[in-house]
């Protein structure tokens, strides 16, 4: 194991101890020169031995060019959770999902699995009223320990209402996009590339940039 | 890059609102968690409510000062204590703000999903948050370069020119982080070092660090995004530019209480009032670490106040029987 000690891994096992269903990683990598490509791939490929219910399965962008347009991949490398039919449930992580940032996919794919937190009944009456489509960019860098619970909550939100597309960006993988949505603090949120705020903020401050961006 | 695994996800059961604990913890720092530690020892039916577990601790790249750990991680440290009370099987819920703490018949705490905590007693151990500069120009760059997180947002500024506001172990720690990632760091204090002096050593070191003590930050300037300050020197009155894509505030910080100030007595700091109990002025309801009149915050004083509490609360249960 070169990313992952038997400590962690054997930690990962237990919480992943926790997933109902199967849940189907899918890679996306490219040939061309991609930063971070090799080691994310190093990385989940020993990430999904902690749980029999993971699967890992490998793209290239150009190649599976069209399933990448089914989930919207425009970045390498790039995750995307599937659930056990292997449909597309609007989530995605770009750039390496380690450092803090392993808390986040951990429970993206409890929740995917079928398991996790619940939303609010307040909150999911408000979602239920999203009709227009909604993406939501969460920016984050490895190291920031509030940026997992925004990612958390976007990635809850999209898997609620199908008209939720979530993504996870590192900031510092991605950085010309970074620029030009102007990052300088994470977690940054961006709404439908218009509506934005920074910080773990409460699930009603995400749901009233959404409600803001569709109307 | 950071291959590091930063893994701080635990299974606990979770706090519910069907029963009746005889203490609820609001607050997962250093307080919070020790004195969850203590209670459960003591053999209390006890629950953390948090925001964030770990607390501001998370945010501090590296600590020197905590008895038997030379030099550890914030998060580092952070992760020690929660293994530490996971071991013990404290129920815990995370990301939830508390909006409102009622005495009624029991103490209960109202948080920002709408859920109601009941508990025969509390300790608030909500910590603090970063205090601003409160000059022009600092909303409208906050987040805009202006920021207060240094482990966050440091690597966004990879070789540009930042600013550091202040003078005390979090800014000079900050400098020292920065001093890694961008190409020049300013430390620009308004009177002496607050800083150990072990860090200010390190600091006079760094070769791309200059420091401007004595020196007012008088507005932050910019246009979409900022791109300096316009300082004073104390002494000679000379009024200068310093520019930088990014400001980090670490100036100290602000207690947590707002939510609290219509119950519970605060001082001019905004800072609950306790005893050298941790007793506040509300029967059964305790307060712990940096939410406190306690003064110094250290992490080890806002452990040791945790401890203390929740012996306290031990002796108040026991009165109730």
């Amino acid at each position: 194991m070169k990313y992952l000690n038997e400590d962690v891994l054997k930690q990962l096992s237990e919480i992943f101890s926790a997933m109902t269903n199967d849940v189907n990683v899918a890679l996306f990598t490219k040939e061309e020169p991609c930063e971070t490509c090799e080691e994310t791939k190093g990385f989940m490929t020993e990430l999904v031995e902690a749980s029999p219910k993971l699967k890992l399965v490998h793209y290239d962008i150009n190649k599976d060019s069209e399933l990448a347009e089914e989930y919207g991949v425009k970045m390498t490398p790039s995750l995307v959770l599937l659930d056990q039919e292997n449909q597309y449930r609007r989530i995605k992580f770009n750039g390496i999902p380690s450092g803090h940032e392993i808390n986040s996919f951990i429970s993206s794919v409890i929740a995917v699995s079928g398991k996790g937190q619940k939303l609010p009944d307040e909150i999911k009456d408000r979602l239920s009223k999203i009709e227009k489509p909604v993406n939501i960019k969460v920016f984050v860098t490895l190291g920031c320990p509030h940026c997992p619970g925004a990612v958390e909550k976007a990635h809850l939100l999209a898997l609620e209402n199908e008209n939720i597309v979530s993504d996870m960006i590192e900031a510092q993988t991605f950085y010309d996009l970074s620029e030009e949505y102007n990052v300088s603090s994470v977690p940054k949120i961006v709404v439908n590339d218009k509506f934005e705020f920074v910080g773990n903020q409460p699930f009603e401050v995400f749901l009233e940039e959404i409600e803001k961006a569709i109307v | 890059m950071s291959l590091n695994i930063n893994l701080n996800k635990a299974i606990s059961e979770k706090v519910t609102t069907d029963k009746i604990y005889d203490l609820l913890i609001i607050g997962g720092g250093p307080a919070g968690l020790n004195a969850a530690l203590y209670a459960k020892r003591k053999g209390l039916e006890v629950g953390i409510i948090s925001k964030d577990l770990g607390g501001q601790v998370m945010d501090t790249s590296s600590v020197e000062n905590y008895l038997g750990f030379p030099s550890i991680t914030g998060e580092g440290l952070m992760q020690n204590f929660k293994d530490h009370v996971n071991e013990l099987k404290v129920p815990y819920i995370e990301y939830v703000d508390v909006k409102e703490i009622k005495d009624n018949e029991f103490k209960e705490i109202v948080t920002d999903d709408s859920k109601i905590y009941k508990s025969k007693a509390i300790i608030l151990a909500t910590g603090s948050k970063p205090r601003k500069l409160g000059v022009p120009g600092e909303i409208e760059f906050s987040n805009k370069g202006v920021c207060y997180c240094a482990i966050c947002d440091g690597p966004l500024f990879a070789d540009e020119e930042v600013i550091v506001a202040g003078g005390g172990n979090s800014a000079v720690e900050a400098a020292l982080d920065l001093s890694k990632i961008a190409a020049k760091v300013t430390l620009v204090h308004r009177s002496s070092f607050r800083a150990d002096k072990i860090l200010i050593d390190q600091l006079l070191k760094k070769e791309n660090v200059e420091i401007k003590l004595a020196t007012d930050i008088l507005e932050i300037v910019g246009e979409k995004f900022m791109t300096g300050i316009k300082a004073r020197d104390k002494e000679s009155s000379e009024e200068f530019m310093i520019s930088a894509a990014g400001l980090f505030v670490e100036i100290g910080y602000l207690p947590n209480s707002e939510q609290f100030s219509s119950l519970l007595e605060l001082n001019d700091k905004k800072e609950i009032v306790v005893d050298r109990h941790g007793k506040t002025n509300i029967d059964g309801i305790f307060a712990a670490g940096d939410v406190t009149d306690t003064p110094y915050k250290q992490i080890i004083m806002a452990t040791g106040d945790g401890a203390k509490c929740a012996l306290a609360v031990n002796d108040y249960l026991n009165t109730l029987k």
